[in-house]
């Protein structure tokens, strides 16, 4: 039962997911749009879940003495702060508020700054993929310099043919490998979630029978 | 003669006065015409009226939900002087009266899709072409009645395909059921993770699993999920430490069953930790930050980047590759490939994603699933062919047209 129960509602929910793609009458597509509502609701609980979750971990490692628990502190602090600003503070989340102070003035140009880095990461990675050693690197360093000069106003100075080439690299073997890999996913999707709503995939249940 | 001049006169008179009052009663009713028709040679200028669109037809929305009708009609004529802007639909529940306008289309467009009706009730329509000031005559049309429809006949082509393709996963599912040898190409990504897993062992440091940053509802998440149940299996047979932390608190909490029912399958249901497998953000870049700090921090052997992944990708493969872990990723994100390819030891592509659970579990029943997708991409690879030769063909003119193209294009 313990493994029955689940497998059923899956198959039934997979079922009905598949068959409401081509069922438009209002009946199946109103039962559809619930679904998604149920969704959501989920989702809200779950954050609960997450929630509880994050503060467990760290009130371990703190409760534990962990070698990094100074990173815990900041972390329930922050979470704290947050949640007491969000609901206690004046205006609650309202623009101006000492909540939206905090995310505007903190979790904002922070992420900016963590997305910055990627800049560096690019550098740091096409140094590595462009070092010419084998055929297929040296195909990639040079599709890579007509594709970047294509892209900007030097490379129409240099050639004209330039970025007509980008143009054909970008729209024909670039986009042909995309559209090859991107059947394989679609029929990868379906296998997948085929297997799993017959029952035939039970890893995500921990496997077994 | 006298009389009868006097009485031919009385009766000219009379005639004549009967025959000014029709001619004024005519004139009063008809001003317009009477006017133009004076006044046309005075006048210039004058315009005659918009032309309305013609052949106007409705009918209830094919293979819809129901509630709507389309209209379908001929553009009025003056649209070729530019003397139409738009075209106004109205719609009555009574052929005669009570007409109010329900929307409007530019001039060009011929169709017009009427929503929120009652199934069943009858409504009648009236469109007018207009100028944006005066509007012309008006093409009526009714009874119709809007309806939903069971089945949408655009996407009978995909039915076929899906159908075709239940057939070939269940037909080799079944033939691997019955002991058939099926041969799988090697994927390289994925005999590496029995030889990560030993080098974090001997090396005492955990794997980390991060399965991306999209919810349950994407099917690479599920995929992760599939490939994280055995790699949990592998990792708790050699008692090494998984840390999986989470971008979504749903994929947090099937992964921990997940982990800790491989766990209990293996018999070692007390090596599983909850607090290994936890929730950190949903925010992107705070989840790169979390993640980054656990890797700088725990310096895991093994790094599996295994789902969908965003710009993220390769901030977290670039600090993996940093701290000197192998890493293997498998993602279906196109855009990410490249980043992983060149930051990761091992890539699954695309496909090989959704194949990594049954190449590592190596059930039979499985891998049937891996061969049926395989004759079904073969399929699709020969159709694809086809279509290309037929739409050249049609493109160079050797043909008419291209019948088969069509034949992929699936309606919303």
């Amino acid at each position: 039962m313990r493994r029955q129960l689940p497998l059923t509602l899956c198959f039934i929910a997979g079922v009905f997911m598949a068959v409401q793609y081509f069922i438009p009458h209002w009946r199946v597509q109103d039962t559809y749009d619930r679904f998604l509502i149920w969704l959501q609701i989920i989702f809200a609980f779950a954050f609960l879940l997450g929630t509880v979750s994050l503060v467990k971990v760290h009130f371990h490692k703190i409760r534990n003495r962990a070698a990094d628990r100074g990173y815990s502190w900041v972390v329930l602090a922050g979470l704290a702060s947050m949640i007491g600003l969000g609901f206690f503070a004046p205006g609650h989340n309202d623009p101006g508020s000492p909540f939206d102070m905090m995310f505007q003035n903190v979790q904002v140009p922070i992420e900016a700054t963590m997305f910055s880095l990627l800049a560096f990461y690019i550098a740091s990675a096409a140094f590595r993929a462009f070092r010419a050693r084998t055929l297929e690197a040296t195909l990639l360093l040079i599709a890579a310099c007509i594709v970047m000069l294509g892209r900007v106003p030097v490379g129409d100075l240099i050639s004209e043919r330039i970025p007509e080439a980008t143009r054909w690299i970008l729209t024909v073997p670039n986009l042909a490998a995309k559209r090859g890999i991107m059947i394989g996913v679609g029929l990868g999707m379906m296998a997948t979630a085929l297997k799993i709503v017959l029952g035939i995939e039970r890893a995500w249940m921990g496997g077994g029978d | 003669m006298s009389e009868s001049r006097r009485l031919l006169s009385v009766l000219f008179t009379r005639t004549g006065l009967v025959a000014a009052i029709v001619l004024a009663l005519a004139l009063s009713l008809c001003p317009c015409a009477v006017a133009q028709e004076a006044e046309e040679p005075v006048v210039e200028g004058a315009v005659a009226p918009i032309a309305p669109p013609t052949d106007l037809e409705a009918g209830d929305t094919p293979s819809d939900r129901g509630s709507s009708v389309t209209l379908t009609w001929t553009p009025s004529p003056d649209e070729e002087t530019d003397r139409v802007l738009v075209y106004r639909v109205y719609r009555s529940s009574d052929p005669e009266t009570g007409f109010e306008q329900v929307g409007r289309v530019a001039a060009g467009m011929t169709t017009y899709r009427d929503g929120g009706l009652i199934d069943g009730e009858q409504v009648f329509y009236r469109i007018v072409a207009s100028d944006g000031e005066t509007e012309s005559p008006y093409a009526a049309v009714g009874p119709v009645a809007s309806s939903p429809q069971w089945f949408n006949s655009r996407r009978a082509n995909a039915m076929v395909g899906t159908i075709v393709f239940v057939i070939a996963i269940v037909y080799f599912v079944n033939a691997a059921k019955g002991g058939k040898e099926l041969f799988i190409r090697r994927l390289a990504g994925l005999d590496e993770i029995d030889n990560a897993v030993g080098r974090a062992t001997e090396m005492g440091k955990p794997i980390l699993f991060i399965s991306g940053l999209s919810g349950i509802s994407d099917v690479a998440t599920i995929a992760a999920i599939n490939i994280l149940g055995e790699v949990a299996k592998k990792t708790a047979e050699y008692n090494t430490r998984l840390i999986v932390p989470n971008a979504d608190p749903i994929v947090m909490a099937v992964e921990q069953e997940v982990v800790k029912e491989a766990y209990a399958k293996v018999g070692r249901p007390d090596s599983y930790n909850e607090d290994d497998v936890f929730y950190l953000t949903r925010s992107q870049f705070a989840y790169v930050a979390g993640v980054n700090g656990i890797m700088v921090r725990q310096r895991p052997a093994t790094i599996l980047y295994m789902g969908m992944f965003y710009a993220e990708s390769l901030v977290l493969a670039e600090t993996g590759a940093s701290v000197g872990s192998i890493q293997i990723a498998g993602t279906d994100a196109v855009t990410q490939l490249p980043f992983f390819i060149t930051s990761c030891d091992y890539t699954l592509i695309g496909e090989e994603l959704y194949a990594a659970s049954a190449y590592l579990s190596r059930e039979p029943v499985l891998l049937g699933g891996l061969k049926g997708q395989d004759i079904f991409k073969f399929i699709v690879g020969t159709l694809v062919l086809i279509a290309v030769v037929s739409a050249t063909l049609a493109a160079l003119g050797v043909t008419a047209n291209d019948p088969i193209t069509p034949l992929f294009v699936t309606g919303g």
